[in-house]
């Protein structure tokens, strides 16, 4: 895959990340295009499910961004996101894909800075590490038989 | 209930290698509360099972379906529709569930998605342990309430042994000493003196020690 530009998905909590992406577009904060950004109610509605059909459909990388610890706006939804990530790297692991490209990220509604720093430090590891496997995968079969659904 | 685990993805891919099309079968019972073999462990396997396929250069085709009970002949029934368009079954239900798509579907390779583990109970979110082993001469009433076949490393009638520590089993600080919590609920409960009774050793037959056991209740069977 030449000029690989990674495809990653980031859910973000309303009450913090996605506040904070707000903050980042009004201050004129650039960050990689390459960041679909998901909003969720609270990074614990993230489902294991959710992450691992991202990656199914091709995401490079995949992110889950929460409040700051103690601040989760349902008292410690973040604390459980960030376990449910812990378990689905190592399902990743056992699928054959690097547990590098799950992360839990966690940020206040107010840091607009650090939402564009951790948009830009994610793509710039994925791009390092390459396509995922199964995005290859996926392209391959796309151009040998019928279309696969890339996000 | 039944608890579960889910099986390394490593041996459920060898299992399934051989296929193109394969029909993955959940439960909506005791494998849904214990997050072993519900409709979402269902579509995590899936879509595991999936992308370690593509990895290897092939392509699977999964179905996913979750059954009300996979041992009950009546909900396998459910299935036969989808039986014919696939080349094998994985199921996710304990052993009786897989045993019982075996058994109404002659020709089709089943496979056991999950390690069927014991009959327990849930201590707190996500921590099962277990309870009872199906001794089939329930001896709760004697013992407090507390199982010393299922909970006493040494399946001891008349315990404690020498090896109970501070309320501890001696195989290992984490598991309790059954025999000191009947020691424990019987003080409660003002029963002493169950204590010093000597219970002579047990009948297994009702327990399995006869062969496989079967209840038929004459009111009910056809
Ligand atoms: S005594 Fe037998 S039936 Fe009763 S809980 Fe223990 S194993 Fe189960
Ligand atoms: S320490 Fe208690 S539970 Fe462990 S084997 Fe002895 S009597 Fe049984």
């Amino acid at each position: 895959m030449e000029n690989f530009e990674p495809v990653i998905v980031a859910f973000c909590c309303h009450y913090c990340a996605y506040t904070a992406a707000d903050m980042a577009g009004s201050q004129r904060l650039a960050y990689p295009a390459n960041v679909k950004i998901i909003r969720v109610p609270c990074s614990s509605k993230v489902d294991a499910l959710h992450l691992v059909k991202a990656f199914e459909k091709g995401a490079d990388g995949v992110y889950v961004a929460g409040c700051l610890e103690g601040d989760c706006h349902f008292k410690n939804g973040n604390m459980r996101a960030a376990r449910l990530v812990e378990s689905v790297q190592k399902y990743l692991e056992e699928i054959g894909i690097e547990r590098e490209r799950l992360e839990m990220v966690m940020m206040s509604a107010g840091m607009g800075y650090r939402f564009a720093q951790v948009a830009t430090e994610m793509t710039e590891k994925i791009r390092k590490l390459g396509p995922s496997s199964i995005h290859v995968a996926l392209v391959g079969r796309e151009s040998t038989l019928q279309p696969a659904g890339i996000i | 209930m039944i608890t579960a685990e889910r099986k390394p993805l490593e041996e459920l891919i060898e299992y399934i290698k051989p296929f193109k099309r394969l029909l993955l079968v959940g439960c909506n019972e005791c494998v849904t509360v214990c997050a072993a073999g519900g409709r979402k462990e269902v579509g995590l396997l899936a879509s595991g099972l999936h992308m370690a396929m593509l990895k290897s250069g092939t392509n699977i085709e999964i179905h996913e379906h979750t059954l009300e009970r996979q041992c009950d002949p009546e909900y396998i029934d459910e299935l036969v529709p989808m039986i014919d368009s696939v080349d094998a079954v994985m199921s996710m239900a304990c052993g009786c569930g897989v045993q019982e798509i075996a058994r109404r579907f002659k020709g089709k390779p089943v496979f056991p998605a999950v390690n069927t583990k014991f009959m327990g109970a849930s201590e707190r979110q996500g921590v099962w342990s277990e309870r009872c082993q199906g001794c089939g001469d329930c001896l709760l009433g004697k013992t407090g309430g507390v199982c010393p076949i299922a909970r006493c490393a040494k399946q001891l009638m008349n315990g404690p042994c020498g090896g109970s520590t501070g309320g501890h089993c001696e195989i290992g600080e984490d598991v309790d000493c059954a025999w000191a919590l009947i020691w424990e609920r019987l003080k409660e409960l003002g029963q002493e003196d169950r204590f010093v009774e000597i219970t002579p050793a047990k009948d297994w037959r009702p327990g399995g020690g006869a062969g496989p056991r079967k209840i038929i209740r004459e009111d009910l069977a056809e």
